[in-house]
């Protein structure tokens, strides 16, 4: 933080900082307020630039018919973290502290599979699944999800398993630990803000997911949120209010972690983050 | 040596996993080798389950004539390249390729020089900054679909938002999603908003890792801003600035979602990528036509590896360095 000079701080840089995040921010301020805009006013010529009368219809209409492709969405989510943390932190271990014969091939593998277009995994998925039967299920999608979290995850947690200091490794070992309970006892502990981290970002991709959803469980009784307005888009143009709050509600998690886990958000972006 | 490493080791910001120079080997605990296999084991098993089987099984659908009985009985014709040589003699390869590379240069450049220059000016340090910084990344963390839509409504001929600011100033109304000359500009539009805060990000907290020490020398030599940026904020950050650009390279090369919400690829091929092309010819039609679709997706493969091989031995060297 050297680079941070206190000596003046000139009120115009915060007003054209303003001034810059509600220019960045307009689209989801646009959301919102279309989310509250009455059926009527939708077509209104020049529309609404304030939500005068608002109306809460969009979110009725939300809760009636997306309370089921939110659970699924959460489920997903939540399985994508499961199993891209005990995947991801045992990989970590053996790559940063027990040298891991052809480790450097594999953190090269990983680098390479997150290049891989998530359209090309979708279509191999698709072929995979459809002689497995595992097309249309939530399993499948979970698994198909976590493909692209997996990679970063085991990246992210060598990097930081790298930094745990030997002597701690050392100390269990000459209390008699063997490489599980130092594993579990010591290196996993150490690591919680990675696993945050991954675990951040696993169920965020997850939640996000549009390709996967669409090409996999497209025909599946349950629909993550994505699909849902997608669908929602497909069948009803007319009604962008009621499509605006689902993107709003479908928007809660991502709002929610970057208030309660902010440097933790920072710290995967600039941990060399995908996103596709 | 990996992405992680070099950009968490160039100045995580938060400190979250900020970590001592790793020496360059070192004798771990006396573990046997098959401990540590036997903890990479789900790893390695995950990868070949769902990495390698899948893309073996598309490069295997892209060289048979996979028509959808053939896909439900299995029993699809050989046809070697044959698959391929359709897809580079299709009409719609050199715009497809064309397109790609238009969106992805322009969202890459406007992504990157925008975010630096943001990333310049959030280093400044006011009040206020570090919360501003943050609700710069709501967009990154948005599920696609929802800013695509969003922009897609924004967008809209009659009833969007644009289209109403320009025709209050005497603007004419643009059919930004449903013109074939505007909607490739349209989906590069939304999608260098989506990419900002990324570079923001990486570019800040690149711009944290050059000293105070060098601005103050500067200034005391009567450097003004506009100086300082140019001889030492630019060429100090190069290294940071290749590997941002890489990235977006890579990632820019597999969008799918938002030029799929925005124009399903249209009217016609006029936002159709790669990318979009071989989505479409999967699953964006009631006939999914999985053969020459896995053959446009081996071909992005090999495009996104070749940057990818760039963008590793660029890391390769600055590790050495």
């Amino acid at each position: 933080m050297t680079g941070r000079r206190l000596v003046q701080k000139p009120w115009w840089k915060t007003a054209l900082g303003l001034v810059l995040t509600a220019f960045m921010l307009f689209p989801v301020y646009w959301m919102v307020n279309v989310s509250l805009t009455q059926t009527s006013d939708l077509r209104s010529d020049p529309p609404h630039w304030f939500p005068l009368h608002p109306t809460f219809e969009g979110y009725t209409a939300v809760f009636q018919q997306q309370l089921p492709a939110l659970g699924t969405s959460l489920l997903v989510g939540l399985g994508c973290v499961a199993l891209t943390v005990v995947i991801a932190a045992p990989a970590g271990y053996a790559l940063a502290l027990l040298n891991l014969r052809g480790g450097r091939t594999l953190n090269f593998l990983l680098l390479v599979a997150q290049m891989i277009p998530a359209v090309v995994m979708a279509m191999g998925f698709y072929a995979v699944y459809n002689s497995l039967g595992l097309l249309n299920t939530v399993g499948g999608l979970i698994i198909a999800d976590s493909t692209v979290a997996v990679p970063f995850g085991v990246l992210l947690y060598t990097a930081f398993m790298s930094g745990i200091p030997r002597e701690l490794l050392q100390a269990a070992r000459v209390d008699g630990a063997g490489a599980w309970r130092t594993f579990r006892s010591i290196v996993l502990p150490v690591s919680r803000n990675s696993t945050l981290t991954v675990s951040l970002f696993a169920f965020l991709w997850a939640w996000s997911d549009f390709i996967f959803a669409s090409t996999l469980n497209r025909n599946g009784e349950l629909i993550p949120i994505t699909l849902g307005i997608y669908n929602y888009i497909g069948n009803n143009t007319t009604q962008w209010n009621a499509i605006m709050a689902t993107a709003v509600v479908a928007s809660v998690p991502a709002t929610v972690l970057l208030v309660v886990a902010q440097r933790y958000v920072a710290a995967g972006v600039t941990a060399g983050a995908v996103k596709d | 040596m990996t992405t992680t490493e070099a950009l968490a080791t160039a100045g995580a910001p938060s400190g979250v996993d900020r970590q001592p120079p790793r020496p360059r080997r070192r004798r771990g605990p006396a573990v046997s080798q098959w401990t540590a296999v036997g903890f990479a084991a789900p790893l390695l098993v995950y990868l070949i389950l769902f990495y390698v089987y899948p893309l073996w099984r598309n490069i295997d659908l892209s060289v048979h004539d996979y028509t959808i009985r053939a896909f439900v009985q299995g029993n699809a014709e050989f046809v070697g390249f044959e698959k391929y040589a359709e897809v580079f003699s299709s009409s719609t390869f050199p715009t497809a390729l064309w397109n790609t590379a238009v969106f992805t240069v322009v969202s890459i450049v406007f992504q990157y020089a925008i975010g630096l220059a943001l990333a310049v000016f959030f280093r400044s340090g006011f009040r206020l900054s570090g919360l501003l910084r943050a609700m710069f990344l709501v967009p990154w963390l948005l599920p696609l679909i929802v800013s695509a839509s969003t922009w897609a409504w924004m967008l809209n001929s009659d009833n969007g938002i644009v289209n109403s600011v320009l025709a209050a100033f005497g603007g004419e109304q643009i059919n930004w999603l449903t013109s074939p000359d505007t909607a490739l500009l349209s989906v590069t539009i939304a999608n260098i908003w989506l990419g900002i805060p990324f570079n923001l990000v990486i570019l800040y907290s690149g711009l944290q890792n050059i000293p105070g020490e060098v601005y103050e020398a500067a200034s005391l030599d009567g450097a003004g801003p506009w100086k300082q940026f140019w001889s030492i904020t630019f060429p100090l950050l190069r290294p940071v600035s290749a590997i941002t650009l890489l990235l977006g390279l890579i990632y820019t090369l597999k969008v799918v979602d938002v030029i799929w919400i925005m124009t399903t690829g249209g009217p016609g091929d006029a936002s159709t990528t790669l990318a979009i092309w071989s989505y479409r010819e999967a699953f964006g039609t009631g006939q999914p036509d999985f053969s020459p679709a896995a053959a446009v997706g081996n071909l992005l493969i090999l495009i996104a590896l070749v940057f990818g091989f760039l963008h590793l031995q660029l890391q390769r060297r600055q590790e050495d360095s």
